[in-house]
């Protein structure tokens, strides 16, 4: 009885649930590119025309189904087996619908569609350049007001949120610390890579989709026709971070657009400047920079999630010396393995900038538990000399 | 003389007894035996596996497992569905029922028979092994790429990929081998008078089959080795670094993996209309419209691969040639979906569970069907691609017009194996709670693709919760729904009504003139086709 009444509170809970969010969608979002607006045009005149083939065939063997029983004494008509030329001539009918359905109907649209997806150049105002890899997207802007920005965009949602261990918020999984930014109304032509398997840039209210294949271009193109905050997600299977690579657009007007052009390039001169640091700034600054990047794999603590993702905790490499007698780094020194990686260990050096990959590096010998005999402190200087 | 084999001792032999007969067997029907319960057995494995993952998308958040984990399962899942639980039971029909049905004693080669079954089960370890092995610090689990193995991330994986490359070579060869032998027993063995415009149509979807298997899984073995000396041998056929390309493996894996969607389904199209004529009282329509319609699809399987990766980027002729050709094998489709229900049209039907199956396979497949309809639209398929909406149009053409098709073949066939009626009361209810949870377990995930939910993800936005909680319930009633098929099925071997040797009233073909069940040797002397 207490059973089944805590089976009842449990379902009413349940429903109540369902209903209080019941923002369902039950077909593709709102569009806001021409692209996405077609795919949704193709996509509804072909789910209707689907839907009609389906419900006249289900709606006749439903007839066939009731009428033609055993139970109701119907008598079986009989089909001279094998009457060619009738058959032949029954037979093509749905051979001819569906060859008007397919290569009419639907192909002439279809035909459109492609070319105009496939169509990155013309009157296309501005490139970016999109690198995937694992488990964050890079940006870089390759021309116009934005020239030169490059940043990093990773998952923001905390670790407290995936675990159960907080509330989630409202853009669970689909929030990030550095938003890519467009300007409505331009064409955006983009090109797309990967620095170590495939994965695919994908946010649905812009109908365009493409593998980032590691060592080839790939190229695509979006119009953002209205300003908004625009989400998506990897899709395509990139290890065990696939579901922790969102993708955030910011899409802004053009006026604002050369705002923060402005606004992020000044930053990023700012940050290139090298400058030397205390170990409390470098230590305070490869904390945050250590659990954004390396934590996925590393883990927090350190403790890294052996055989595949080696423990930092006690390594040889995050505790020996990284700069040989020369006064250059070693190979396989801490500083190597940072910089260019090795196997499934990303080369950084095209990510982070001198300043957070000399306090990450600080951060690594002097935290987890380690404390670096030699070489416990490094300065953004080294590493800019260190990379030329 | 032992007692077991007493009842089939209708030839002068020694048979032996207990774990050596299904060891040394030639038997077709043995074998064929052999092949449904291996299927069985892991058609529960693989869904036992997905249930774990249904159970971690019932609510966001990760509850039971980790992203690793969740990987592992979803390759696998898909690889022991393909490879151990729908191919082994179409190969099982085929050894069972086409002697019978051509009128032949047994498969023309009964040693390669035998082993061509014995590989399948070492390769089902060495595909979970890694599972095991991780359990005791060995590796880092199974296979985590997905069942599609796509470089460079299957490069970079850990020894799953390397065990499940040798476990698909493995599945390949006693796929060939079990095509050799059709194909052989097909052009060999048919009664006097059966020419092949006769032949059962089971036999010809299995022979359209057979040749595509011989044709496509040279390509997928070639494939998997190259990605295995790319993991060990310092070669670069997928990495750009060294000269190669990651998207030919793509290419090289679906024109294996295109062609093996028909591989699973042509032998269902084959025995789907011999149920309809049997429950319809009237010949299956339009034989000869049939057979070049299963040809015709036969032979677009192998051109029309590249719609499986459109958004990796092609050409535009090259994605506009496999957006039509795709479209295209909705014409021969149409036609055999006009015959089943041409069939069934002023027949005098009744609603066994053999049929209720076949009805809703119909029903079910003509929705996967559609949906692949507008999947061949390239600029639409930027949306489905890798999203939900894809997952649920391949779970309706290989759980319902696979696995479904399958069932009405093992209610319609049991009998005559085991020489008893199953339980038709749990039959049909069997059939309801399949067809019902099915729907209620795919239907959300039509929608959630639509939105815009990844497939293969551990974890999702909130907006998707609502769907994926049903989908999950749908799940768990879907698989525990199988346990009423388990149970049906042992039970009816076990023992109940004595069946006829025609067992449905409008039975035809020669598989029904033999006794249930059939003797050792099925014909010692050839019957004669009019």
């Amino acid at each position: 009885m207490q059973g089944m009444k805590k089976l009842g509170v449990g379902a009413f809970a349940l429903f109540s649930t369902l209903s209080a969010r019941a923002d369902y969608t039950w077909n593709f979002p709102e569009p806001v590119t021409p692209m996405a607006l077609d795919t949704l045009h193709v996509h509804n005149k072909f789910m209707l025309i689907t839907a009609v083939i389906f419900v006249v065939v289900l709606a006749i063997m439903i007839y066939s189904i009731i009428t033609h029983r055993k139970s109701k004494g119907y008598k079986p008509v009989a089909d001279k087996a094998p009457s060619t030329t009738v058959e032949i001539f029954w037979t093509l009918i749905p051979f001819v619908i569906l060859l008007l359905i397919d290569f009419v109907i639907m192909g002439i649209p279809a035909y459109h569609s492609v070319v105009m997806m496939e169509d990155t150049r013309d009157q296309s105002t501005m490139v970016i350049k999109i690198t995937g890899s694992q488990w964050r997207w890079q940006y870089e802007y390759l021309d116009g007001d934005a020239k030169g920005i490059k940043f990093v965009s990773n998952l923001a949602t905390s670790d407290g949120q995936l675990h159960n261990t907080e509330d989630k918020g409202e853009h669970y999984l689909l929030e990030v610390d550095n938003p890519l930014v467009l300007p409505v109304g331009e064409k955006v032509r983009i090109l797309m890579t990967a620095s170590d398997v495939l994965h695919n840039w994908w946010v649905p209210q812009f109908g365009s989709s493409r593998v980032a294949v590691p060592g080839f271009i790939r190229e695509t193109w979006v119009q953002v026709e209205r300003e908004g905050i625009y989400r998506g997600q990897c899709k395509e299977l990139c290890g065990k971070g696939h579901g922790y690579m969102p993708v955030v657009v910011n899409a802004i007007s053009k006026e604002q657009f050369a705002e923060w052009a402005g606004k992020k390039q000044a930053e990023q001169q700012a940050a290139n400047d090298v400058k030397e640091m205390s170990k409390d700034d470098l230590l305070a600054q490869g904390k945050t920079v250590y659990e954004k990047n390396c934590a996925v794999c590393h883990q927090v603590s350190g403790a890294g999630l052996p055989p595949a993702f080696p423990a930092l905790t006690g390594s040889k490499i995050a505790t020996g010396p990284i700069f040989g007698a020369d006064g250059k780094y070693a190979k396989d020194s801490h500083l190597d393995r940072v910089l260019n990686g090795k196997g499934v260990m990303p080369a950084w050096k095209t990510t982070l900038n001198d300043t957070e990959i000399a306090a990450v590096i600080t951060y690594e010998r002097n935290a987890l538990g380690n404390t670096a005999a030699v070489d416990a402190v490094l300065q953004p200087a080294q590493v800019k000399a260190a990379r030329e | 003389m032992s007692t077991t084999t007493v009842a089939h001792h209708d030839e002068h032999h020694d048979h032996p007894t207990g774990i050596m007969r299904w060891l040394t067997t030639t038997n077709h029907k043995d074998i064929g035996t052999m092949y449904l319960t291996f299927s069985l057995i892991m058609f529960l494995v693989g869904g036992s596996m997905i249930l774990g993952i249904r159970a971690e998308l019932f609510k966001p958040g990760l509850q039971l497992m980790n992203p690793e984990f969740f990987n592992q399962l979803i390759g696998v899942h898909a690889l022991i569905m393909i490879f151990a639980a729908l191919m082994p039971a179409a190969t099982g029909f085929a050894n069972w029922m086409l002697p019978l049905q051509i009128g032949a004693p047994d498969m023309a080669l009964p040693r390669l028979n035998n082993w061509g079954f014995w590989i399948l089960p070492p390769s089902a370890i060495l595909l979970t092994l890694p599972f095991t092995l991780a359990l005791f610090g060995v590796g880092d689990g199974a296979l985590a790429t997905g069942w599609t193995f796509y470089p460079p991330l299957s490069v970079q994986g850990g020894i799953g990929v390397d065990f499940a490359i040798f476990a698909v070579h493995l599945l390949g060869i006693s796929s060939v081998l079990g095509s050799i032998n059709i194909i052989v027993t097909i052009y060999n063995m048919r009664a006097p008078g059966m020419t092949l415009m006769k032949m059962p149509m089971f036999a010809w979807g299995w022979l359209i089959t057979a040749f595509l298997l011989i044709a496509t899984i040279p390509v997928l073995a070639g494939a998997v080795t190259m990605l295995l000396t790319d993991r060990h041998f310092g070669t670069h056929f997928f990495d750009a670094a060294g000269g190669g390309d990651p998207i030919m493996f793509q290419h090289l894996f679906w024109f294996f993996g295109h062609p093996e969607v028909y591989i699973l389904l042509l032998p269902v199209w084959g025995f789907i209309p011999q149920i309809l004529q049997t429950f319809s009282r009237k010949p299956m329509y339009g034989y000869k419209a049939q057979v070049y319609s299963l040809w015709a699809i036969g032979a677009l399987a192998v051109v029309v691969w590249a719609h499986h990766f459109f958004t990796a980027g092609m050409p535009v002729p090259a994605l506009l040639y496999f957006m039509y050709s795709t479209m295209a094998i909705s014409l021969p489709l149409a036609v055999l979906f006009y015959c089943w229900i041409r069939t069934m049209w002023k027949g005098s039907m009744s609603f066994e569970t053999p049929m209720l199956f076949t009805v809703g396979w119909i029903i079910l497949f003509g929705i996967g069907g559609l949906t692949g309809l507008v999947l061949a639209d390239v600029a639409a398929d930027a949306q489905y691609h890798n999203s939900y909406f894809v997952v649920a149009h391949f779970h309706y053409t290989l759980f319902a017009g696979g696995i479904m098709g399958i069932m009405a073949g093992v209610y319609y066939w049991l009998p005559k194996m085991t020489g008893h009626m199953y339980n038709e009361k749990l039959g049909k209810l069997h059939f309801w709670l399949t067809a019902i949870s099915f729907n209620v377990t795919f239907i959300p995930q039509f929608f959630v693709g639509l939105a815009g939910m990844p497939r293969r993800i551990p974890d999702y936005a909130l907006q998707f919760a609502e769907f994926n909680m049903i989908s999950s319930i749908g799940a768990f009633v879907l698989g525990l729904s199988q346990l009423l098929f388990v149970y049906n099925i042992v039970s009816c071997a076990r023992g109940g009504k004595k069946a006829t040797d025609q067992v449905w009233e409008g039975a035809q073909g020669l598989e029904w003139t033999l006794p249930s069940p059939p003797p050792y040797h099925s014909f010692t002397e050839q019957p004669v086709v009019k």
